[in-house]
């Protein structure tokens, strides 16, 4: 059994997003962390791009899999994680906390609601 | 009378007493039933191969010889991007010659790879150093592929973009291969004039080439279209000679982010085109978007500095569709040649190589001057000089060199360039002054003066590594190759039974022709009257793999499997826009297809469509249908390989190629698994429209430790016009070239045409029939400890099989890395890890392999199930056990303390026959991750590691 904190929204591919804030932190599950193993190389988007939600904006490398980190919202990306530069790590051990990726300053809070609360991301990985 | 040294008893690992006693195993009462029942009625050839009868050996050989005494060998000066170059005997004799390098794999298995690991290594820092750059990889497949890899990095960065510029001094078979790789992406190329660029006029500019020194041989100054590139965004690519780089500035002083190039002159013959290698170098900044294989440096299980490919997630193995590169092959046995022979002369003698060259050029030049036939001389940047001479005069300077059997580059400009090369001797320059018109004593002495202005000079520092120093005489150099050759295990120590790669025998008469000078020392531009003995061997190999894949034309062109897989699609996308069907654009793909197949598709401008498989890993029939239909209207191919991924012949496969037809698609069928139909069924015959073939699988051409390959596509006579074009053949050409080199890489067709040549149809035929009976004697004795999870519907696999090693995850927390690793400390490398099926292992023994190998490989097999139900059972700790633990080095066996639960013997020698052969990993488990989260990818001396390994212990 994985994490899954219950204050935070969830899209099936993986990712977690803070909910109702104005700029939220996005990430990766605790699931999806898991499946990836160590990771070892993030490549983040850059400060200011505007990103529509499903969009391709980040790469998490394992030595297993590179995988594609879809915005879960559409808005502006607001800061990103330059601790996971030298720790990629950082995702394996603490997912939910110093691990979040990158900052979104949500243009339409509305679209939030397409996302799965935790029971439900929890059904979506069998758990 | 018959020969006496006919080979297929030779190249066939088995007799007819081993097959009996196989098929009495399989309780199949002959070879025929057999092949009966494993390849479907439906598609069975039943006519022999109209190919000719099978020569012996040494009859083969000598006809190979005899026709390639058709090439003339001449003194060659025509360069553009090709220039002669001196392999050192010790090179050619200790690494071309030796299959203890040339049968080598591709290096995924590390701790069994630890030799040409290092020498690829070693290449990157050649490549690092000569360019002023941070990183390199450890090659591609020649100039024009890689300006085109660099084009793809550059778009990555510039999403959006539109036009790369190319300066018009870049080669033109450069400018070619980008424009065919451009079009389908919907890029345009623009040919500028560096000195004097139009900014205005382009639309989105993403990045820039320019050739260093020019097509023409002059060494322009960079600078200012660099820095105005930069200024506006663009990525700064430039495509050097290397050798010039021993005496010019280096790229990345005057703003290169990336520098491509080829190092041929780095020891490696012409070979009428290839092959060779290419290389990539770039800054940090671009190390992860950096295409093709990386050497990296991590340690072992016991702390030591150990070499190992670097971020594989990026290949298109994983990311499939969404990978920026489908190159996979690159030419591993070439980089490891011109590693050696930067090590052996290292940077004084390079450089004195390299201005010899120069001086040479500088005194041809000086002596042309003034010569009354010569109007103009172009004083070489380094190597080359053109020369102008009067209208009436052109065709008398021609017909004296044709005289002296020299050949110059008439160009299109009307002047004339020749190009002096580590060959050229003092008596070429008295005849090429005489063929100009002037008297042989008129040569003015060699100078060494550089003869560039300053700001060209080179002032940085050059293979200032220690590996550049070490090995400069030969008894050094000779015992470091063995030394490296010794760490890897390659088929002259064991069978390499990796599922889809077809490791089978490169025999000695098949290599033959690459050590003879009429085939290695022929320039791929050189006129067709002195090529006539390559055009004889094109032609055979050519009407051959038409006759064995039942096609109606063959381009030997494309220089390895994906860019066999390119070219086929560029072949379909031609036909379709010919009809005016330009909106043909979807891809049907197998969610089972390998990871090149959408790669290639992506950059043949087709979108990517899955099609589901079901569980027995057969294409989904109704799905597939479905897709045809519900996209008839954009369906442009289906790409589906055969016999399937999971190594079964599908039976449906006929009806599968006529739903893609009925809906106005074209079939691609991927020839990786070639070998289980030569002579038994052809892809032309059962509906598909175009196939590639890997020569260097299933027609002998060794894998080289990761290259070269050679992957020719046949098609049917609708797609014959779509077939690659090279500026060589003339003419009107509907699709461009995807390689350099005409022919790609000429010289080793060779090998394929041996081998055909000395099987004859009836040969090629048994071998198939073997390779199936193999396969399926290794399925039957393992599958009561490893199921067996794929098979045809009577219950058979076709040339290799895939095991199931999942339940043991579950009872023993064995996984299939630890299998893997532990077949090393038996003498083995593994099978194919973990494809197409996540935890399985996929065998493919072939033809070669002797019954008695692999009896041995399966009682491996079988002793390491007895070791895993030991974990499984409680008998061994779920950490430390023989597997978790492998492999075993003779360092760790024999350390002062041993403090493992199981013995030091039962870790080494496992069975009674590795004492017989062992092969000693030279490291143990390698750390993935510590060396994908640190990249190390130039040899900055073993020290600094070592040093940096003992701190962190």
């Amino acid at each position: 059994m994985s994490e899954c904190p219950e204050n935070l929204s969830y899209r099936d591919s993986h990712e977690w997003i803070e909910r109702e804030k104005d700029v939220a932190a996005v990430g990766i599950t605790d699931h999806a962390q898991g499946e990836l193993g160590d990771l070892v190389y993030i490549e983040l988007p850059a400060v200011g791009r505007l990103v529509e939600a499903g969009e391709a904006v980040a790469v998490v490398e394992s030595v297993k899999a590179a995988s594609d980190i879809y915005a879960p919202v559409s808005g502006e990306v607001a800061e990103v994680n330059e601790e996971l530069e030298s720790d990629p790590g950082l995702v394996n051990r603490e997912p939910y906390k110093r691990g979040w990726l990158f900052r979104l300053r949500v243009r339409e809070a509305a679209e939030s609601a397409e996302l799965l609360d935790a029971a439900a991301y929890r059904a979506s990985i069998g758990e | 009378m018959e020969a006496t040294d006919d080979f297929p008893r030779r190249h066939l690992g088995s007799g007819p007493a081993q097959i009996t006693a196989m098929l009495s195993q399989l309780g199949v009462s002959s070879l025929e039933d057999l092949i009966d029942a494993v390849v479907p009625e439906s598609i069975r050839l039943r006519s022999p191969l109209q190919a000719p009868a099978a020569l012996g050996e040494r009859e083969a050989v000598r006809r190979l010889r005899e026709m390639m005494a058709g090439n003339a060998l001449q003194r060659c000066f025509l360069g553009q991007g090709f220039a002669r170059s001196v392999m050192p005997a010790v090179i050619q004799r200790n690494v071309l010659e030796n299959p203890g390098w040339y049968t080598a794999y591709t290096p995924y298995q590390a701790e069994i790879a630890q030799g040409r690991l290092e020498m690829l290594l070693n290449f990157q820092t050649l490549a690092t150093s000569l360019t002023g750059l941070e990183v390199a990889n450890a090659s591609l497949l020649d100039e024009g592929t890689a300006a085109a890899e660099a084009m793809h990095m550059a778009l990555g960065t510039h999403p959006g973009g539109q036009t790369f510029l190319v300066s018009n001094t870049c080669y033109g078979q450069t400018i070619d291969v980008l424009r065919t790789r451009a079009e389908p992406l919907g890029l345009r190329v623009a040919v500028m004039d560096h000195a004097n660029p139009a900014w205005e006029e382009w639309e989105k500019p993403f990045g820039l080439l320019v050739q260093y020194p020019a097509e023409d041989g002059a060494v322009h100054d960079f600078g200012p279209v660099m820095d105005e590139g930069a200024r506006r965004g663009l990525t700064r690519v430039v495509a050097a000679d290397p050798l010039a780089l021993v005496l010019l500035r280096p790229p990345a002083e005057f703003g290169a982010e990336i520098v491509v190039g080829s190092m041929q002159r780095f020891g490696l013959p012409l070979g009428m085109g290839g092959p060779h290698a290419a290389f990539l170098a770039c800054s940090d900044a671009w190390k992860r978007r950096i295409p093709g294989r990386l050497v990296g440096v991590s340690r072992d299980s016991a702390g030591r500095p150990a070499f190992r490919l670097a971020l594989q997630t990026r290949e298109q193995h994983i990311r499939r569709d969404k990978a920026t590169s489908n190159i996979c092959t690159s030419q591993v046995l070439l980089a490891v040649l011109a590693a050696a022979y930067a090590m052996y002369h290292g940077a004084e003698g390079l450089r004195r190589i390299a201005g010899r060259i120069h001086a040479m050029a500088n005194s041809l030049a000086e002596s042309m001057k003034g010569l009354p036939w010569v109007e103009s001389v172009q004083a070489p940047g380094f190597d080359t000089v053109v020369a102008g001479v009067a209208a009436n005069r052109r065709d008398a300077v021609l017909g004296r060199a044709e005289e002296r059997g020299m050949l110059l580059h008439a160009r299109d400009d009307g002047r004339i360039g020749v190009t002096l090369d580590e060959a050229a001797r003092e008596e070429d320059l008295r005849d090429l002054v005489w063929v100009f018109g002037g008297e042989p004593e008129a040569v003015r002495p060699l100078g060494q003066e550089e003869g560039f202005s300053p700001i060209h000079r080179r002032t940085a520092p050059l293979l200032e590594e220690a590996v550049f120093h070490r090995y400069q005489t030969e008894t050094e150099m000779m015992r470091y190759l063995r030394r490296l050759e010794g760490r890897d295990l390659t088929l002259n120590v064991s069978m390499i039974p990796l599922g889809s790669c077809t490791m089978k025998l490169n025999a000695a008469s098949e290599m033959l022709a690459l050590s003879w000078p009429e085939v290695m020392e022929m320039h791929p531009f050189a006129p067709a009257s002195q090529i006539q003995g390559y055009l004889r061997l094109f032609a055979d190999l050519e009407k051959w793999l038409a006759e064995i894949t039942g096609f109606d034309a063959v381009s030997l062109q494309p220089n390895a499997g994906s860019q066999g897989e390119y070219a086929g699609l560029l072949a379909i996308r031609g036909f379709h826009r010919a009809r005016g069907e330009e909106r043909r654009n979807v891809c049907l793909i197998p969610a089972s297809a390998h990871g090149t197949n959408p790669a290639s598709a992506v950059m043949a401008g087709f979108r990517v469509m899955p099609v589901a498989c079901d569980r027995e890993g057969n294409i989904d029939a109704g799905d597939l249908a479905a897709k045809a239909e519900a996209h008839a209207a954009e369906l442009a191919a289906l790409m589906v390989t055969y016999p399937s991924t999971h190594g079964v012949f599908e039976e449906g496969i006929r009806d599968l190629c006529a739903v893609i037809h009925e809906h106005g698609g074209q079939v691609y069928l991927d020839g990786a698994n070639m070998n289980a139909q030569v002579g038994l069924c052809r892809p032309a015959d059962y509906g598909a429209d175009v196939c590639h073939l890997n020569l260097h699988k299933t027609f002998c051409i060794p894998h080289g430790g990761g290259g070269p390959g050679v992957g020719p596509i046949a098609v049917r006579a609708h797609l014959a016009p779509y077939l690659p074009g090279h500026r060589r053949f003339g003419g009107e050409q509907a699709t461009g070239a995807v390689c350099s080199a005409p022919w790609g890489s000429a010289s080793i067709l060779t090998i394929s045409w041996t081998y055909i040549a000395m099987m004859g149809a009836e040969g090629l035929r048994a071998a198939t029939k073997l390779a199936i009976l193999n396969a399926n004697y290794v399925a039957r004795r393992l599958d009561p400890y490893f199921p067996v999870l794929y098979r045809g519907e009577r219950g058979w696999v076709a040339h290799e099989c895939i095991v199931d090693l999942r339940p043991f995850r579950e009872s023993s927390g064995i996984e299939v890395e630890d299998v893997a690793k532990r077949l090393m400390d038996y003498g083995y490398h593994s099978p194919t890890m973990s494809w197409p099926a996540p935890g399985t292992l996929m065998i493919e023994p072939t033809e070669s392999e002797s019954k008695e190998e692999l009896d041995r490989f399966c009682e491996a097999m079988i002793a390491i199930h007895g070791e895993i139900m030991e974990v499984a059972s409680g008998a061994a700790d779920r950490k430390d056990n023989l597997l978790k633990r492998a492999p075993h080095t003779a360092e760790v066996l024999c350390a002062e303390v041993w403090d493992r639960p199981y013995s030091r013997e039962r870790a080494a020698f496992p069975l009674r026959w590795v004492r017989e052969n062992k092969f000693w990993p030279a490291v143990g488990r390698i750390d993935n991750v510590h060396g994908d989260r640190r990249l190390i990818c130039t040899c900055e001396g073993m020290s600094a590691y070592t040093a940096e390994a003992e701190e962190e212990r």
